[in-house]
């Protein structure tokens, strides 16, 4: 048993190619100025022939790299998508073969674009159970696959990658790094987001979505510091689903946190769903622009419609 | 509340969420075609609309207002 955990490491991966505004305009009637001033996007990357599990194993890699642990250290792995295309083996299973880590407890988690925090929510209290003791936490996607490149309200949006990070348990005296999870759903909007149906494509209500995201979610993601026993004040970084930065921008007015940093990782990734908190979290990190041990809010939302959030530290 | 005072707040809303002029807004002016507001922002206007003026617009009802006169009958009837 443990008194908490924490993000020990953090790692991310992204396809190499970059598909323009551009370029999006050569398939659907659009164009760079439109797109940038709706949902912020002025590049993302997409896959050829990776698969979700692909990314995933990229991403979690590197973050066991980061980490100095061994594949033998990690006792769990959970990977939040909604995109993968095999019904079995999951993807955590893949991952967990292609990285040599020997018996994990290994499943994957689908609350679509909320996955990520869903996903650390979970592991936390696996740990604080003491049913795991080094977790990989993965959000990997690759939603060019359920993009209809002829449907130009979707296609803008959409785009591939994974991140992940490694959670092990806190040492005793240690202060926990993860704080604790406020989740929920508002299931009568399931329609909103909706990846329906067999080879389905992606199809939501936008101004639906917009107005849910921009009204309902900033008293969550406060109750989330509240929570963890941190004022808005003292967060480091605010890294919320990268849905659309009109969105972003619309929950961080009224969170009131004009000090932090606000990830806006969406204007060169797109909207990666599960993936997209880890990837713009790693990111941060990886530049070193949030201190270790600094707190930040983690918020995603998303399809069903669900969302997840927490206050974690940086490592 | 009279048709103008609604107009006249619905202006001051326009005015902080899209950068309307206030001069522009008249019942007969389209919000997309005539004062250049997009979907995203439509919906900033309907909840600032709610707040201001006390009233419940669904998400059904405001593909619907398609003027800024539609927005004012729609207000005048729920409050």
């Amino acid at each position: 048993m443990s008194l908490g955990s924490r993000i020990v490491a953090l790692g991310h991966y992204q396809p190499s190619r970059v598909v323009t505004n551009d370029e999006i305009a050569q398939l659907v009637e659009t164009n760079d100025e439109w797109i940038r001033d709706r949902v912020g996007i002025v590049s993302r990357r997409i896959a050829d022939s990776e698969t979700v599990a692909d990314m995933a194993t990229v991403a979690a890699g590197k973050a066991l790299a980061n980490s100095g642990l061994a594949p033998t250290d990690i006792d769990m792995i959970v990977v939040a998508t909604c995109t993968s295309v095999d019904r079995s083996p999951n993807v955590a299973c893949r991952v967990a073969a292609k990285l040599g880590i020997p018996a994990p407890a290994a499943f994957d988690l689908n609350t679509a674009c909320s996955g990520f925090a869903y996903a650390l929510g979970t592991v936390d209290h696996a740990i604080r159970a003491g049913a795991a003791r080094h977790a990989l936490v993965i959000g990997a996607e690759k939603l060019s696959e359920f993009t209809d490149w002829t449907d130009r309200s979707t296609c803008i949006i959409f785009a591939d990658g994974a991140g992940a990070a490694v959670v092990s348990a806190t040492a005793e005296g240690e202060p926990t790094g993860i704080g604790p999870v406020v989740w929920g759903s508002a299931p009568e909007k399931g329609d909103a987001v909706r990846i329906e149906g067999w080879r389905p494509y992606i199809a939501q209500e936008g101004q639906s979505v917009f107005r849910w995201a921009t009204t309902e979610l900033a008293p969550l993601a406060l109750a989330a510091c509240e929570r963890a026993g941190v004022t808005p004040g003292e967060l480091a970084a605010f890294v919320p689903h990268q849905a659309n930065t009109r969105i972003i921008d619309g929950i961080a007015k009224r969170l009131g946190i004009p000090q932090a940093i606000i990830a806006k990782d969406i204007v060169e990734s797109g909207n990666t769903s599960a993936a997209s908190v880890p990837l713009a979290l790693s990111k941060l990190v990886e530049r070193r622009e949030v201190p270790s041990g600094a707190p930040v809010l983690l918020f995603g939302f998303g399809g069903g419609l669900t969302y997840a959030g927490q206050v974690v530290r940086c490592p | 509340m009279t048709r103008e005072e609604i107009t006249t707040g619905l202006a001051e809303i326009l005015e902080e969420v899209a950068g309307v002029n206030p001069e522009d807004v008249a019942e007969g002016k389209s919000f997309t075609d005539d004062l250049d507001v997009d979907s995203l922002s439509m919906v900033e206007v309907v909840v600032a609309a709610e707040e201001k003026f006390g009233v419940k617009i669904p998400d059904n009802e405001v593909q619907n207002l398609k003027t800024v006169g539609d927005a004012v009958s729609y207000i005048l009837a729920q409050s």
